[in-house]
């Protein structure tokens, strides 16, 4: 199959942000996910759990709180005291509300989704109305004494529970005055502590109250009469979040020692309707803190300083017993944060605040498959490029000759022209950047570096022809009409004549570069993209999906090649598809037509159209070298995928020349190593 | 540890107490609610949880109450005697004691005592005893003089003593002390001199009593601050001497001696006593909890507005006057346990009893419950549905239920297994009904046994103990080791009284009736191999010796094989120690490890060990000792086997039958050198687990320097070939 030297890059020093807040939304059965450095994902669940959007962070807003209303509205709050929604077409900001509050800790909306209660720091609860456009405040609660950690609204929507310090208070919503006040305890395991913080508080239709504190409790209170009902001590350390299900027969608590507990309504005995709240499962997924966690249909979701996802399906709501009930735990970014320059061996690392340039090192020794051969040159740090601005870096991309950086902010876009005199290299930023260059989605270079490709968020494409030091602004396609998604994904031919680009869930647009029209759009297909390329020479779009589909479609004949349909025809292997992370990059080989490489998070593998394709019973991964089997079994057993798991956890893969491939992994315990220490557990003695 | 909770008072607003403090406390018949009695007039009954009065009561001006108010458990009222001779009856529902039951007595009475699950007597001052029935027939009955004239009675109690009621009373007459203890029943007095010490007889000393076998341990604190205890026998061989009682030191100064009053003592249990004083001359007054036995404080707790020297302990709440408040301390001693202080993880087992996930699963638990299926639930339940669309006429349970009330064995036996091979919806509660009925009939009919269908009904895997309750009571009564043994296997839920009987019966059966039984052998290993596998062992160390090395140097020089060291040592000693060899036959084995492998709760196991005998439970330590060393005789401290005991499990009974039987076991010379043994194990263990403590953070750079080892650093260049 063939020979490769590898480089095995572990120097990309990324370490993803820990997650604050998740919000399940049941219609859209979609995920947000919110992180510490205020970016916020959209998962689809029903698409695999592809990471389909994102929102850049922004230093200032520390997101405290996210929610879903009106449908499929996504708001947050956070700590800079305003409130934020989201436009999830356009993939910006929509706009940003001061609630005039101070920092505002926490957020719910009504069960109707047509009200939006925040806490605040200097303790008053603010309602809003949600209206078409905008939220309107509309009214102030009794003002608290201490900041309001945690919102619940009872679902009929008359009364709301509000976590303070060392209390619980119910307002009526109607007249926006306090009717009950819960005191908690602070005794813990014997020790008075100095307070007691309500991280989390759930209403429930039959007035129950249920709080988690920072004492170690799950704690049921009576709201008629401000009773406390049952205590569950289940934790030493802080218990700080909680989430019900929507048949209040479940519920999920998230506590600092990484530890979910799953708490189950069920009868005392089998006979009588009697019901109580059983503790039932303990989860340990995390390492850190459970920040979060959220209750769906059929799982439990829970994330935390640990930077962990961990989507855990409750068996027995699962109706097929398949691969879709099995634990996910998602770490890293279903994007790409790293390109490459072939000619020049650069990689271009994409950090939430900075770039960095590396070029990579040689070896003029040869090997053996395993072999670590002994390097001549090892990798420079060539440039670190930081932002200007608290805004995150949305994309970024270093173009083939290496002479050409782009990023962009969620505001600003930049273009540098690098220039390499022996070992200097001298960085020179293309001034004057047009107005309609404001943010961008997607960065591309053409492949002979002439030309840059710019998918705006606002559904546009322009394409920019680049000169020694300025460019030229050559032609924008404007987004079908009535359309205003953003173009995630771009894909440009090696000859430049063909650009792909895909939306979230438009299906993917050819556009012709020499007539400057769009050429054909593919057959739309019900999982989002994750990833695109144009082979050379034949200009097949090879197209990966969530799903773990891989279609290919000729770009000239405008239909799906013959190699595509026998692959359809025939179905992927199974544990082709129970694969659970996305492809995130695909290449081809320029010697090798028929070879395709594409790969996640967990392997690399190369697809040889030559070869048959596997069926369910043969073996798809086969790690170990045949040694002395005849041909004739060699030939039996061979199949299109050779797959490598080697290189895990990968982030990306690429092929540098035909025998150079270069590998970028990031090892979880590397990244572990960067987060603050976990709560000590004892781990011998008593 | 015995402790004392926090205290509250009780208010004491219609309560007048004289410088004599009140009358008493006494227990009411229902639970949490008692009466107090004040030196004046009033009676209040409290409900102490709530800290309130429920009721009050007072007798008319210019006249006093002189004994305290009891309650009649027998008919639930109250009964108090006002000017010594005037006797008032009545319950909740009167206001007034004016107009309540009145009865008016030749005698003067000294005190009613009344105890649960008998009629009240009532003690005269003159020392004689009447049954309240008998004195309520006739109350103006003529009441004899018991005592000479000049002795005056202290203080008394009554006791119940295998059904018999005992009153005993203190007398005194010029400093000197006399015991009487008055047998109800048989009207038999016997009456004892007191020997005291030298010290001041103007002070009165404290007495409090309990009953300890067939004597009445009576502790008495004295003007000098210590605790005495005399023993006086219940049943006097002959009555009419006057029989002289030594008393016993039992604690030494307590509290101080210069405290002339305000001291008070009342017994707790077998081992603990409170004691109300100063324990120091000039210090404030303290109640203070000893243990007896082992003559240590347990805890104190400082009153420091002054107490009126009398203590009353009902139903674990100490009731004291402090200042003018009445205070209620409860007082709770839990059992501490050798298996807690070697630090096995107690909580572990108590804070979640709902987590025994082979047990009870609660999916399907709720999915039987048709009540509460919804609609949203109904997809998750498909299978089930199915199998209920097949519930169709099967001949069903009701047919053979009639055929087990009247058939013969064999016949039962063809329909059973008819029965079995269908699968019906509710199969656990038809098996459960079968069961029922099965056990209903061996009930009645002693001679009916039918083991082989209770056999294969418990092989269905659905019964469990509380299913069927009687099952291994039965199995017990026919000595049934076998169905025993799959009972302990099968149920989930056995109690531990159950599974003591159980192992009782595993201990003492006879090798003989063991012969013959086909018992499951799957726990028990092949011990004769593995011994010839030792000597083989022990053989090829003596080579080793022969070669020129010391086993001794061997195992000091290497420091990483210092966790398999002690299990090695140990294993050296078996050739001294007399457990080389398994101390039970193979079978017997398979049953104990039956027991071993059951499921129980510490506190409700330990109490039904006490009841085995000695020589069984050096036999059981023996044999647990025995797989320990198995145990610890390889790496991974397993025992060979389908499904031995494990590791913990044995440790678990070795515990639990120390703690249990500790002092019995201390005393036979056989587990002498056993508990030696175990001794120095459980002290190895506890500083390899500290030293292991103390190493923690080197054994955690080691996994990292391992972890380098295989991480190549940040960037290579390697060759890869894909085939």
């Amino acid at each position: 199959m063939g020979e490769f030297k590898v480089h095995r890059v572990r120097f990309f020093n990324y370490v993803p942000s820990g997650i604050r807040c998740v919000a399940y939304n049941n219609q859209s059965n979609r995920l947000a996910v919110s992180r510490t450095d205020g970016t916020v994902e959209i998962y689809n669940l029903s698409a695999n759990y592809f990471q389909e959007k994102f929102f850049p962070g922004h230093e200032s807003r520390a997101t405290e709180a996210l929610c879903w209303a009106e449908g499929q509205r996504l708001f947050s709050a956070g700590l800079n005291g305003e409130i934020l929604e989201y436009d999830l077409q356009a993939l910006n900001i929509k706009y940003a509300l001061d609630a005039f509050g101070g920092p505002i800790w926490s957020m719910a909306a009504s069960p109707s989704g047509s009200q939006l209660v925040v806490g605040c720091e200097d303790g008053s609860v603010k309602l809003f109305e949600v209206t078409p456009e905008k939220i309107q405040f509309a009214r102030n609660f009794d003002r608290q004494k201490s900041r309001i950690l945690s919102l619940s609204w009872h679902p009929a929507g008359t009364h709301i529970a509000a976590g303070s310090i060392d209390y619980i208070s119910v307002f009526d919503v109607k007249s926006g005055s306090i009717i009950r006040k819960m005191v908690l305890d602070r005794q813990h395991l014997g020790v008075t502590k100095s307070r007691c913080i309500v991280w989390g508080v759930a209403f429930l239709s039959d007035g129950t109250v249920i709080s988690v504190d920072s004492v170690g409790k799950v704690q049921l209170w009576d709201s008629a009469t401000g009773t406390l009902v049952k205590s569950h001590l289940i934790a030493n350390a802080d218990v700080q979040s909680i989430a019900v299900a929507d048949q209040e027969d479940s519920f999920v608590v998230g506590t600092a020692e990484g530890t979910v507990f799953h708490f189950q309504l069920v009868s005392v005995t089998s006979s009588s309707s009697e019901k109580q709240w059983v503790r039932t499962k303990p989860f340990q997924h995390h390492t850190h803190d459970v920040r979060t966690v959220a209750h769906s249909p059929t799982a439990l979701i829970s994330g935390g300083t640990d930077t962990h996802l961990v989507i855990r399906p409750l068996m027995e709501k699962v109706e097929v017993k398949n691969y879709d009930a099995a634990l996910r735990k998602i770490t890293f970014p279903h994007r790409r944060l790293i390109s490459c320059s072939k000619r020049r061996q650069l990689l271009l690392f994409q950090f939430a605040h900075h770039l960095e340039l590396w070029r990579l090192g040689s070896t003029l020794a040869t090997g053996k498959n395993g072999d670590t051969l002994p390097l001549s040159k090892n990798a420079d740090h060539l440039l670190h490029l930081k932002t200007k601005g608290p805004e995150n870096i949305i994309c970024s991309c270093v173009s083939q000759c290496g002479s050409w950086i782009a990023y962009s902010t969620a505001s600003r876009f930049f273009l540098y022209r690098l220039k390499y005199e022996h070992d200097n290299i001298s960085l020179q930023r293309v001034s004057k950047m047009p107005a309609f260059l404001q943010s961008a989605v997607h960065i591309l270079f053409s492949e002979d570096s002439r030309k840059l490709f710019v998918a705006s968020n606002q559904g546009s494409l322009h394409i920019l022809h680049l000169l020694e030091g300025s460019f030229k602004h050559l032609h924008t396609f404007q987004p079908q009409s009535g359309t205003v998604e953003a173009m995630c994904l771009l894909a440009v031919s090696p000859d430049g004549n063909w650009l792909a680009a895909s939306g979230t869930s438009a299906g993917v647009h050819v556009y012709d570069l020499n007539h400057l029209k769009l050429h054909c759009t593919v057959p739309a297909y019900n999982f989002p993209v994750t990833a695109l390329a144009i082979a050379p020479n034949t200009n097949n779009l090879v197209i990966a999906h969530s799903d773990q589909q891989v279609f290919e479609f000729s770009i000239p004949d405008k239909q799906y090649t013959d190699w595509s349909r026998a692959v359809q025809k025939q179905g992927f292997h199974q544990l082709w598809l129970q694969r659970d992370t996305p492809i995130t990059h695909i290449s081809f080989h320029p010697k090798r037509p028929m070879h395709i490489l594409l790969h996640d998070a967990y392997m690399f593998c190369i697809i040889d159209k030559a070869l048959p394709l596997p069926n369910d019973k043969t073996v798809l991964y086969n790690p170990l070298p045949p040694k002395n089997e005849s041909d004739v079994f060699l030939r039996r057993t061979a199949h299109a995928f050779k797959i490598s798991k080697i290189y895990k956890p990968l982030l990306f893969m690429d092929l540098l020349d035909e025998r150079t491939l270069v590998a970028v992994e990031r090892p979880l315990d590397d990244i572990i190593a960067q987060l603050p220490p976990p709560i000590k557990k004892k781990k011998f003695g008593t | 540890m015995a402790a004392l909770e926090e205290e509250f008072t009780l208010s004491t607003g219609v309560l007048s107490a004289g410088p004599e403090g009140f009358l008493g406390v006494e227990q009411s018949d229902k639970a949490d609610q008692f009466l107090v009695t004040d030196s004046g007039r009033t009676v209040v009954l409290y409900k102490v949880s709530d800290q309130k009065p429920l009721g009050s009561w007072s007798v008319k001006q210019g006249q006093t109450i002189t004994c305290p108010a009891v309650c009649n458990f027998q008919t639930g009222e109250y009964i108090v005697v006002h000017d010594q001779k005037v006797l008032r009856i009545w319950n909740n529902e009167d206001v007034n004691l004016d107009k309540v039951f009145k009865a008016t007595l030749s005698a003067e009475v000294h005190r009613i005592h009344s105890v649960q699950k008998t009629e009240p007597l009532v003690l005269f001052q003159r020392g004689a005893v009447r049954g309240l029935e008998a004195l309520l027939a006739e109350p103006q009955q003529n009441i004899e003089a018991v005592i000479p004239d000049e002795e005056v009675i202290k203080w008394s109690e009554f006791f119940m003593v295998f059904k018999q009621p005992v009153l005993i009373f203190i007398t005194e007459k010029h400093g000197n002390y006399f015991a009487y203890v008055q047998l109800c029943k048989s009207h038999s007095l016997s009456k004892y001199t007191l020997l005291l010490g030298k010290e001041e007889k103007s002070v009165k000393p404290n007495f409090t009593a309990r009953v300890d076998g067939k004597f009445i341990s009576l502790v008495s604190l004295s003007s000098d601050g210590c605790i005495y205890e005399t023993l006086i026998p219940i049943y006097s061989s002959d009555t009419e001497k006057n029989h002289r009682l030594i008393r016993a030191l039992m604690l030494k100064a307590v509290v101080s001696g210069a405290a002339r009053n305000g001291t008070a003592l009342t017994i707790l249990d077998q081992d603990h006593v409170a004691v109300l004083g100063p324990p120091l001359p000039a210090s404030k007054e303290c109640l203070s909890i000893w243990n007896v036995k082992f003559q240590t404080l347990q805890t104190s707790k400082e009153l420091p507005q002054g107490t009126s020297g009398q203590l009353w302990y009902h139903g674990e709440i100490l009731f004291m006057l402090h200042g003018k408040c009445l205070t209620v301390i409860p007082y709770k001693c839990e059992v501490s346990s050798l298996a807690g202080a070697l630090g096995k993880l107690k909580h572990t087992q108590e804070s979640d009893p709902h987590s025994m996930p082979h047990f009870v699963d609660w999916e399907t638990c709720s999915g039987y419950d048709l009540g509460s299926y919804s609609a949203d639930q109904s997809r998750t339940l498909r299978r089930k549905k199915i199998e209920t669309n097949l519930q169709p006429e099967v001949p069903g349970s009701k047919q053979l239920l009639s055929i087990i009330k009247n058939d013969s064995e064999k016949h039962i036996e063809v329909e059973l297994r008819k029965f079995l091979a269908k699968s019906t919806p509710d199969f656990h509660t038809k098996i459960g009904d079968v069961v029922a009925g099965l056990l209903g009939r061996c009930k009645a009919e002693p001679s009916f046994y039918p083991r082989n269908c209770l056999m294969q009904l418990i092989q269905t895997r659905v019964l469990s103990y509380s299913l069927c309750p009687g099952l291994m009571e039965i199995a017990l009564e026919h000595t049934d080791v076998q169905m025993l043994q799959l009972c302990l296997q099968q149920f989930p839920d056995i109690p531990e009284s159950t599974t003591c009987a159980c192992l009782k019966l595993f201990l003492s059966i006879g090798d003989d009736c063991l012969r013959d039984i086909n018992i499951n052998m799957e726990s028990v290993f092949d011990y004769s191999d593995t011994i010839q596998d030792e000597k083989k062992e022990m053989k090829e160390q003596t080579e080793i010796v022969q070669n020129g090395f010391s086993p001794e140097d061997n195992s000091c020089s290497k420091d990483d094989q210092q966790l398999n060291k002690k299990p090695g040592d140990a294993a050296k000693e078996t050739t001294s120690f007399p457990v080389t060899s398994c101390p039970v036959t193979p079978k017997r084995a398979a049953l104990i490890n039956a027991v071993l492998h059951s499921a129980y709760s510490e506190a409700f196991l330990l109490p039904h060990l006490k009841d085995i005998p000695a020589k069984h439970i050096t036999l059981f330590l023996q044999y647990l000792y025995f797989l320990y060393l198995k145990c610890s005789g390889n790496a991974t401290m397993t025992l060979p086997g389908i499904s031995p005991p494990t590791l913990s499990q044995i440790m678990d009974w070795i515990c639990l039958l120390l703690d249990a039987n500790f002092t019995v076991v201390l005393m036979i010379p056989d587990a002498k050198r056993l508990l030696l043994n175990l001794y120095k194990f459980v002290k190895s263990q506890i500083s390899v687990y500290s030293e292991l403590n103390k190493i923690e953070v080197s054994f955690r750079e080691l996994q990292k320097l391992n972890q380098d080892k295989s991480n190549r650093g940040l960037y290579s260049i390697e060759v890869l070939e894909l085939f």
